[in-house]
């Protein structure tokens, strides 16, 4: 099944699937394992691996790809109203529509390149707001958002229990359904919508993975490297920045689908330009132009927007009850302003300094730590055969050498 | 298939995962218990989903005030509040059904989205039982839909559209607040009084749910009065600058500007319309009039001045003299030196009632709590006798007719109280017009 040339892609898909399945065993000791955030951050991956093949790869900078995550939404929930709960139908439709809404804004917007480029995308992804906001109203219900109502149409399926939504669902398991494990005193959470997105996050980064070592992929590379110069050696390299976007303007639109799967509400906010920044700074956080960067990118995104926003004063004051009072104040005068509410501030913390120190986002930290590591290890068994300094000594310059040269590059 | 061999091998493989995949469907289900979130013996757990942002975080701040109180009242600490006045005496400070009362708290941000992802982190993370809150009526019908979904209840707080019991009601969701089309009816008597039966009015309203069903409930009941309605214009929730809609209205002919803007949408509007000189002006030879259908006494102390004079409704008021209202002023300014708001008052007789309603039902099954609260009448809560009316979910009571004080004496008696109107004279049928179209369905208790 998995054909990728090199051994080392192999072993990054099957740590990968790994992790994912294993997501509530993993999640769950950090109080992040129960479904919603779950199915958010995996949901939100696929958008960021979307988002990534059109940055990563050809480097051009969309500021509106929220549009096409609202798009999705509006095409699955109807599909959801209109044709059947089975999330299949909305899921195929809203990719099609998305797809398709993003070959015209992109072939209008791909004209220009750099901050042309993400200025128009902009304008086109608040447009796309203002108007699911007000004047499309009768389709997106404006403000109040989309919902399941029970005098859905239904085509499909629509003789169904009286008295209650129908919640959506794959073939029969609906994706609200937990089955809730004891293990080690915690409680697991296996949800059968996180493992349908779960699955679909495993193909689409397959998908991207396949994108990035063929040679579409090259292509795009070079657009990043020099678009000029390309199109100086005959190759006409729109149709391929073209391409790109709408496969990832598709990606959003999956996501998009997604989230209303899971939660079957779409609201205009999910298009406004706050979302399409976020997706930006997952990207840019994890590591754009990496495989998993972006995926991770999100997921630290969204524990911040979904655990750290929900420490509230009395939960900080529990952490230091056990201090005397005095110092139990100052600890917590001085920690709550970056939990709670002020979560924007740690995560635009982290994010300076990711963008500053690791510019090649977390993916890059992972690297160097793994070097360290290695080296740490690899000195250790030299260090022991030659017996003489410390294996700390043997590596600090080292590293601190590496630490120079990007910085330098850098300034 | 020639080449086909089944060694041991092979055919171990094959029956694992045969057997994974009949084992797989049966993994998801869910455990049994006889509702979602079957609290254990020891506490249970209440969600309050508050905005602690946005256009309406004052509100959400006060509402969590409040929240926090019923907690402590119901726990038995503090000096009990209403629970003294309230006409059910099952309330004992001593939990619900003998359990201790534990809360969390989320931020709507005023958004839906962020709204359900915090009532479902409440509901699948911390076990929450019942959700509270909301200030938007946009996100009130949205958490109210994903609690029928989820199977718990959702006690409704500051949510004042006719889409909440109309046509978005749901088993599972109650209202105690009351709505645009009681308020419209309340005030029109007052308006005709006041202002004549010529008047051409104006709307500006904030362009969702509520402003939809507030703009048709007092287009509706001044037109009755023979008022005319010049224009209506859609303003976006999240706008804070209004001159842009003021000044067209000068121009308009009109001579009654109707503000259907709640929270930071009516201080920053109405602050722009006193701005711009409206209240000077004489129009078709009468002195140009604002009303803001619906009122705060948060919100009169944002605008400030421009307030003085301006009618508009509400649901309670701290200034009222009976015990009920006098208990639970009285216990509010102790723990946190002010007097509630209309919010504040709402969110906290709805988790008494909720608490109450459990303990007459004797269990927590969202089931037992709905047949409880159908149709049950209750009194000494500060709004008089009321009635959870069983076709909607809606709470039946007197509403307040305001006007911003001419000499407030304190920074918190910004409001006078021009008229009591009676439950009767707002009250409605369920299938009345502005309501119809939508249906309870049946209560869900999830599992």
């Amino acid at each position: 099944m998995l054909k990728t040339p090199h051994t080392s892609d192999r072993t990054l898909m099957i740590v990968f699937t790994i992790l994912v399945l294993a997501g509530p065993l993993i999640l769950a000791p950090v109080g992040a394992g129960y479904p919603d955030l779950m199915q958010r951050f995996v949901i939100y991956g696929i958008f960021a691996i979307g988002f990534n093949i059109l940055f990563g790869l050809t480097g051009y900078l969309s500021f509106g790809h929220a549009a096409f995550l609202g798009v999705g939404s509006y095409s699955a929930i109807w599909m959801l109203k209109l044709l059947s709960v089975n999330i299949v139908p909305a899921i195929i439709f809203s990719v099609v529509v998305s797809g398709l809404f993003a070959l015209l804004i992109g072939y209008i917007s791909l004209r220009r390149s750099g901050i042309y480029f993400s200025i128009l995308t902009l304008a086109f992804a608040q447009m796309s707001y203002n108007l699911a906001y007000s004047v499309l109203t009768p389709i997106t219900n404006g403000e109040t958002g989309l919902q399941l109502e029970l005098d859905d149409p239904r085509i499909l399926d629509g003789a169904s229990e009286s008295g209650q939504v129908a919640s959506p669902s794959l073939f029969g398991f609906e994706m609200s359904d937990t089955a809730v494990v004891p293990f080690l005193g915690m409680d697991l959470q296996f949800n059968v919508g996180f493992y349908v997105s779960a699955l679909i996050l495993i193909g689409m980064f397959y998908l991207s993975l396949r994108i990035f070592r063929s040679p579409f992929g090259m292509m795009l590379r070079a657009i990043k490297s020099n678009q000029t110069r390309l199109n100086y050696t005959g190759f006409n390299s729109r149709p391929y920045a073209l391409t790109a976007f709408v496969i990832s303007g598709m990606y959003a639109g999956l996501a998009g689908a997604l989230l209303v799967c899971m939660d079957p509400l779409a609201g205009a906010e999910r298009m406004q330009w706050t979302a399409s920044g976020e997706v930006v700074l997952m990207t840019i956080m994890g590591g754009a132009g990496t495989l998993i960067g972006p995926v991770l990118g999100a997921g630290i995104i969204k524990y911040f927007e979904n655990i750290f926003s929900r420490i509230n004063e009395s939960v900080v004051e529990g952490w230091f009850s056990a201090l005397p009072e005095g110092v139990t104040d100052v600890l917590v005068a001085v920690v709550s302003p970056f939990l709670g509410s002020g979560w924007h501030i740690s995560l635009g913390l982290i994010f300076m300094l990711v963008v500053i120190f690791l510019p090649g986002g977390l993916v890059e930290g992972a690297g160097r730590l793994m070097n360290l590591v290695v080296r740490l290890w690899q000195s250790r068994k030299t260090g022991a055969s030659q017996s003489d300094t410390g294996p700390a000594d043997g590596v600090t310059p080292a590293e601190e050498v590496s630490h120079r040269s990007v910085n330098t590059r850098e300034s | 298939m020639s080449n086909y061999y089944l060694n041991r091998r092979k055919f171990l493989q094959g029956s694992a995962v045969l057997g994974a995949g009949l084992v797989a469907p049966t993994i998801f289900t869910r455990a049994a218990s006889a509702y979602t979130n079957e609290p254990g013996s020891g506490s249970v757990v209440l969600g309050f989903n508050v905005p602690q942002s946005g256009p309406y975080a004052d509100e959400g701040a006060d509402e969590l005030r409040a929240y926090k109180l019923a907690v402590k009242h119901l726990n038995g600490e503090g000096d009990g509040g209403m629970l003294k006045t309230f006409s059910s005496q099952v309330l004992k400070g001593t939990g619900i059904l003998g359990r201790k009362v534990e809360y969390v708290t989320g931020d709507t941000q005023t958004k839906s989205d962020a709204a359900r992802a915090s009532a479902r982190a409440m509901i699948e993370k911390d076990g929450a039982i019942m959700i509270t809150g909301g200030s938007s009526s946009g996100v009130a019908v949205a958490v109210q839909s994903l609690c029928q979904d989820a199977g718990v209840i959702f006690m409704a707080g500051l949510t004042h559209s006719n889409d909440t019991t109309g046509k978005d009601r749901k088993a599972n969701g109650f209202r105690h607040f009351f709505n645009a089309y009681m308020s419209a009816a309340a005030l029109a008597p007052v308006l005709s009084e006041h202002y004549g039966n010529d008047r051409k009015a104006y709307h500006l309203t904030a362009d969702y749910t509520w402003g939809w069903t507030q703009e048709q409930s007092m287009m509706a009941a001044t037109e009755e009065l023979g008022w005319e309605t010049v224009n209506t214009v859609r303003t976006p929730l999240s706008a804070t600058d209004f001159s842009s809609y003021i000044a067209p209205v000068t121009n308009s002919g009109a001579d009654v500007l109707i503000l259907n803007h709640y929270g930071g949408n009516m201080v920053n509007s109405l602050t722009n319309a006193v701005q711009f000189g409206l209240r000077e002006k004489m129009v078709n030879g009468k002195q140009f009039e604002i009303v803001v259908p619906l009122y705060s006494r948060l919100m009169a102390r944002g605008a400030g001045d421009s307030v003085k004079g301006i009618f508009g409704s509400t649901n309670w008021h701290w200034s009222l003299q009976d015990e009920g209202s006098k208990a639970f002023v009285e216990s509010f300014g102790k723990e946190y030196g002010q007097p509630p708001s209309q919010a504040a008052h709402t969110c906290y007789v709805q988790t008494l009632l909720y608490a109450d309603a459990a303990e007459r039902a004797g269990s927590f099954n969202p089931c037992a709590i709905v047949e409880a609260l159908e149709g049950y009448e209750f009194d000494g809560l500060g709004n008089g006798k009321t009635l959870y009316r069983a076709e909607d979910h809606q709470c039946f009571k007197d509403v307040l007719v305001v006007r911003g004080k001419e000499n407030p004496s304190s920074e918190f008696d910004l409001l006078e109280v021009v008229n009591v109107t009676s439950a009767d004279k707002v009250t409605y049928e369920p299938d009345h017009p502005m309501f119809a179209g939508g249906s309870l369905g049946k209560c869900n208790p999830g599992a």
